[in-house]
């Protein structure tokens, strides 16, 4: 499995990454390798195998419906990069 | 119904957001209450700080099956939460917590009556939850975008319908009923302008007869009623024109401009997004037994159709009227609350069907927002019952009290509008009409009945209006003799 | 000067508890031990020392006050990878050196409830990413044993302080083998518990599905102790399992007569990439004492034990690259300097505060979940998962552990792997079968051998347990480590 330089571009725009042109190659030999790796998992057939998400047949619990949560928003905020008004700031989003 | 389009057949789907009525957030304890100062209501999990794990609202689940029971709905023995992903401001963690391939709800259907009186089975292919993502402020920040996490997590049933719906008005038809039944079973408030309950709408054409759909644009985030129809027929006419002038129609999402009437695309999303659903592997399965649901289906409260049911076959109420009333669950608890307050359902539906809702139409405005509320308007049809006030002059008392002038008696009192039950003084009137007016009731004594009109009208107008029209009738009548 | 730093926790716990020493004495020492050591190794990203000592003057009181719990007063590390309140939480990455974390990750709760001290937090890989401790923005952490060699990773700065003593014991993550390997590597106790038995909630996140903390220590006996503070059902973590936590440290002395050890073919099979011949003699010679001790060795078979390596790395990748998501410059963290607009603040504060190893794994698991990819990858990998665990769950119903090496070679140097990231991948390739599954493991010292530079380095063996046995493995550890004495042993430099 080959990855190019191209399709790297591509995923790094997906995850929200900037890259440098310079090292696209290196993470497209990277991800290649990988994914070779990563190949060897079709050696084995797993039909009608059921996924695994969670060791134990155990369900989701569920929480009573409670407010248990008090207004923060000073201390949050204090840790935020950049808040106006009690809103946390970005560049303008445009629709 | 399909003739407005000409040769064409429109297409439509609508996906419902319809927020839960849950206290508090889906994944975490933090309030859902509306109107807060910005990110008061958030939580370490609704900021989501690193290490933060969501954990699951019991109601939540509970609404959700709620509306899955009330649409006949398979309600899944197990369903899974999973991870949509993309980047934007408004959504914390980078990806929304949702369902994808294992809903809580899955295939349902309700039916909605159609403009001439048939009713159209709507097929709902699923409902799912999902947490709402917070809001971005665009104003006044010096070129910023301000964003407020308050209503991030809070739950929503995303309720997807099939493309069953052939023209604007069915969709509105179709998401009213929604819109009733989330308020009946008491998921979701309903309130539109609060953004609690919206949609968006998947709208396709294609040739009468062709068997396979158009090329959908999906309209985005609807909130009014209005603006579905709207944004549906100025969109169908959009696609119209695009094919009749040779073009194609592009799968995209567009966003209805109330103030142009028009859409137009959201370039922002114009790349196919590519969401990479995956378990969320924080949440565990979601197991629900048969005899939970049942038990839920026990629980559910009167639907719609049962409700307008009762009220035809035990108030006596048209279908008509019956159905005008049931729509709404606010208007038909304020019913119910005259009627028995009243003890005359007919007088009640009329009041409520005619002069009530006149007045609520006018002002656009739901029953809970009306100033008059159910006792107050309980005891003005008892003022017409007890002879008190003459309907007439009821109509006029209602919009005194609508104006906040005080309550039916108070309204009576000081506009001193009490009937004139005092046979002396209303004599006095019919002997004065007789007097000014011989030849006319020689003509009544003379077999002419019409004229017990003009009488008891003139005694009336004397009376400006306090005169019980009964007793005037009788009066007269005892003077022909 | 006493030499504090020879004691166990099971022996300070107790000195605290008759009043021979305090906590604050206590505290000082290692604080002090640490500013005079850890120029060598690097192995603190934070040192706590107003924080520690007034918790230190606490523990006093209610060590003073009778009845106070048994960890009350001792002072340890914790991985920084636990969000502590009101103490910088970095997760060993650029993009969280400005976080002070507002709340405090229930193992640290936990712990801060049984009255231990806190002397600091302790350098990682970035984000838990890493074998060696290479890829945390504060630098390398360096081996007690040998400073040219690395500690392990990603709580090699856990291991390293423990190694070296400069905390009596600390807390640690495993994902595919983080706590195991850099306890082998530097020649400590390590515990990974259970999927479900410690809280996840507060710790930073790296793939939710194999995330696990766990005590590193100086011997079984410790880490039961920790284990006793840390584990539990917690509520705000769904993942975690209502099932009560019984007491560690009331079965450690149980005779091990007929217990039978699984050994897995495949994990001593001779093949290229395989074991090195030095830590396999040196894990028969453990396994003979096992065997003297009563024990019985039987082979078995985990057939599917090889496709391991590939499958983690798709599903622990998958699981970050989303868990990672939130790191956008917006509520906290690194925000890259004059956004010009929303997709700029996006990749680029990203692309700037993230190692290429974290981006690397980013785009990988992407790639694996991004559309076309999903079965192919994801879920395929967690079918195989399934496989795996159903490998284990066939062994134990004919071993009551299972032993095999923690690493197929001791501590390799600084440098030695940071240009083949397969080769560092490879090097979990005894312990990542154990997350897939969920399974409880350990990793304990049993001997030395020596590295690729000829250097001799502590080696690590692993006991690997069914699920929730964690009271067993510690027994088995500890009976050895009443016999034996490499957990005891301290590196020439840190005496």
């Amino acid at each position: 499995m080959s990855i190019e330089v191209d399709e790297v571009k591509k995923i790094a725009k997906l995850a929200c990454l900037s890259v440098d042109d310079a090292d696209l190659p290196s993470y497209a030999t990277n991800l290649s390798n990988i994914l070779d790796l990563v190949a060897q998992m079709n050696a084995i057939d797993t039909t009608g195998v059921t996924p695994m998400s969670h060791p134990f047949d155990v369900v989701q619990r569920l929480r009573e419906d409670v407010v248990t949560e008090t207004d923060r928003r000073e201390e949050f905020q204090a840790i935020a990069p950049n808040t106006e008004d009690g809103l946390y700031l970005v560049p303008k989003v445009i629709e | 119904m399909s003739a407005e389009y000409g040769s064409w057949e429109v297409v439509i789907g609508l996906e419902i957001h319809a927020q839960l009525a849950t206290k508090s957030k889906i994944f975490s304890g933090a309030s859902t209450a509306y109107g807060a100062e910005p990110n008061t209501q958030t939580s370490v999990v609704d900021i989501a700080l690193p290490g933060v794990l969501p954990v699951l609202n019991k109601e939540a689940v509970h609404m959700a099956v709620k509306f899955g029971m009330a649409i006949n709905a398979e309600v899944a023995d197990r369903s899974v939460f999973d991870r949509k992903n993309y980047f934007y401001p408004d959504l914390p963690k980078g990806y929304q917590i949702s369902q994808f391939e294992l809903p809580v709800v899955g295939i349902g259907s309700i039916d909605i009556e159609l403009e001439n009186g048939e009713t159209k089975t709507i097929g709902v292919t699923r409902a799912h939850l999902e947490e709402d993502a917070g809001k971005s402020l665009h104003e006044d920040y010096a070129g910023m975008t301000g964003i407020d996490l308050n209503r991030a997590g809070t739950p929503l049933l995303e309720i997807v319908s099939e493309p069953d719906m052939r023209s604007a008005k069915e969709a509105v038809a179709y998401m009213k009923k929604i819109h009733t039944l989330v308020q009946y079973i008491g998921i979701c408030d309903g309130n539109m302008q609060e953004g609690s309950f919206r949609c968006d709408a998947n709208v396709s054409v294609r040739p009468k007869g062709q068997e396979e759909f158009g090329t959908r644009a999906e309209l985005k985030n609807i909130n009014s009623f209005r603006f579905v129809e709207r944004a549906i027929n100025i969109e169908v006419e959009r696609q119209i024109d695009v094919i009749e002038d040779g073009g194609e129609v592009v799968q995209e999402t567009r966003l209805y401009d109330s103030v142009k009437n028009e859409t137009r695309s959201m370039r922002s999303k114009e790349e196919a997004m590519d969401y990479r659903y995956f378990p969320d592997p924080d949440l565990l399965p979601v197991i629900l037994t048969e005899e939970y649901r049942q038990q839920v289906k026990a629980e559910l409260p009167e639907l719609p159709e049962q409700k307008q049911q009762r009220f035809m076959d035990e108030l006596g109420l048209s279908a008509y009227d019956a159905g005008v009333i049931t729509a709404s669950l606010a208007l038909a608890n304020y019913f119910e609350t005259v009627a028995e307050k009243t003890g005359d359902a007919k007088l009640s539906a009329n009041w409520i069907t005619g002069e009530l809702s006149a007045r609520l139409n006018r002002e656009e405005i739901e029953i809970c927002s009306a100033s008059v509320d159910a006792e107050a308007f309980a005891l003005l049809l008892q003022r017409i019952k007890d002879n008190t006030i003459s309907g007439k002059i009821a109509k006029d008392v209602l919009d005194a009290m609508w104006d906040g002038e005080g309550s039916a008696d108070e309204v009576i009192e000081s506009k001193g509008l009490k009937q004139i039950t005092d046979t002396g003084a209303i004599e006095a009137y019919v002997d004065e009409v007789i007097a000014n007016n011989p030849s006319q009731f020689e003509e009544l004594k003379g077999g002419k009945d019409k004229m017990m009109g003009f009488f008891v009208g003139q005694v009336m107008k004397m009376s400006k209006g306090k005169a019980n029209p009964a007793q005037v009738n009788e009066l007269i009548r005892s003077k022909m003799k | 000067m006493s030499m504090y730093h020879t004691k166990s926790v099971t022996e300070l716990s107790a000195m605290l508890q008759a009043g021979e020493v305090s906590s604050v004495e206590l505290t000082q020492y290692f604080l002090e031990r640490i500013k005079s050591s850890d120029d060598k190794l690097n192995s603190f990203i934070t040192v706590c020392e107003e924080d520690a000592l007034a918790q230190a003057k606490e523990s006093d009181e209610k060590l003073k006050a009778g009845n106070a719990p048994a960890l009350t007063g001792v002072p340890i590390a914790h991985k920084d990878i636990f969000c502590t309140d009101g103490v910088k939480t970095s997760c060993g990455s650029k993009m969280l050196d400005n976080f002070i974390s507002p709340y405090d990750a229930t193992v640290v709760a936990n712990m801060r409830n049984a009255g231990v001290v806190m002397l600091g937090k302790t350098n990682m890989d970035e984000f838990a990413m890493g074998s060696s401790n290479e890829t945390s923005f504060y630098g390398v952490v360096k081996n007690p044993w040998n400073l040219k060699a690395v500690p392990g990773g990603s709580s090699g700065g856990s291991a390293a302080a423990v190694s070296a003593r400069l905390a009596p014991a600390s807390t640690g993550t495993d994902t595919g083998g983080s706590i195991r390997q850099p306890a082998a590597f530097c020649g400590i106790t390590g515990l990974k518990p259970t999927y479900g038995r410690v809280s996840r909630f507060g710790m930073i996140a790296f793939a939710s599905s194999l995330d696990q903390a766990g005590p590193m220590g100086q011997s079984a006996s410790d880490c039961a102790l920790l284990l006793n503070a840390m584990a539990g059902f917690d509520e705000k973590d769904s993942t975690s399992i209502e099932k009560e936590v019984p007491d560690y440290s009331a079965d450690l002395d149980k005779p091990l007569q007929g217990l039978r050890i699984g050994l897995p073919k495949e994990y001593f099979a001779h093949s290229e990439g395989g074991m090195d011949a030095e830590v396999e003699a040196t894990i028969k010679a453990a396994l003979d004492q096992y065997q003297a001790m009563g024990a019985e060795l039987i082979e078995i078979e985990l057939p599917n034990s090889g496709i391991s390596v590939p499958v983690y790395y798709v599903v622990a990748p998958a699981e970050c690259s989303t868990n990672l998501s939130r790191f956008d410059g917006v509520r906290y963290g690194y925000r890259c300097e004059d956004p010009k607009d929303l997709n700029d603040l996006y990749t680029r504060s990203r692309g700037e505060a993230f190692g290429a190893e974290v981006q690397r794994r980013i785009m990988v698991g992407t790639y694996a979940l991004s559309s076309g990819y999903y079965d192919a990858y994801y879920l395929k990998a967690q079918q195989l998962r399934h496989l795996i665990s159903d490998d284990f769950t066939r062994a134990y119903e004919k071993v009551d552990v299972i032993m095999a090496p923690a690493t197929p070679e001791t501590a390799f140097n600084i440098g030695e792997k940071t240009d083949d990231p397969i080769s560092m991948y490879l090097s979990d390739i005894y312990t990542i079968a154990v997350n897939l599954a969920g399974i409880p493991a350990m990793s304990i010292p049993v001997g030395f051998a020596n590295n690729s530079s000829g250097e001799s380095m502590p080696v690590g063996m692993q006991i690997i347990g069914n699920h929730f046995e964690e009271a067993k493995l510690l027994n088995v550890a500890h009976k050895y480590q009443q016999v034996t004495d490499w957990h005891t042993r301290l590196p020439e430099e840190f005496k």
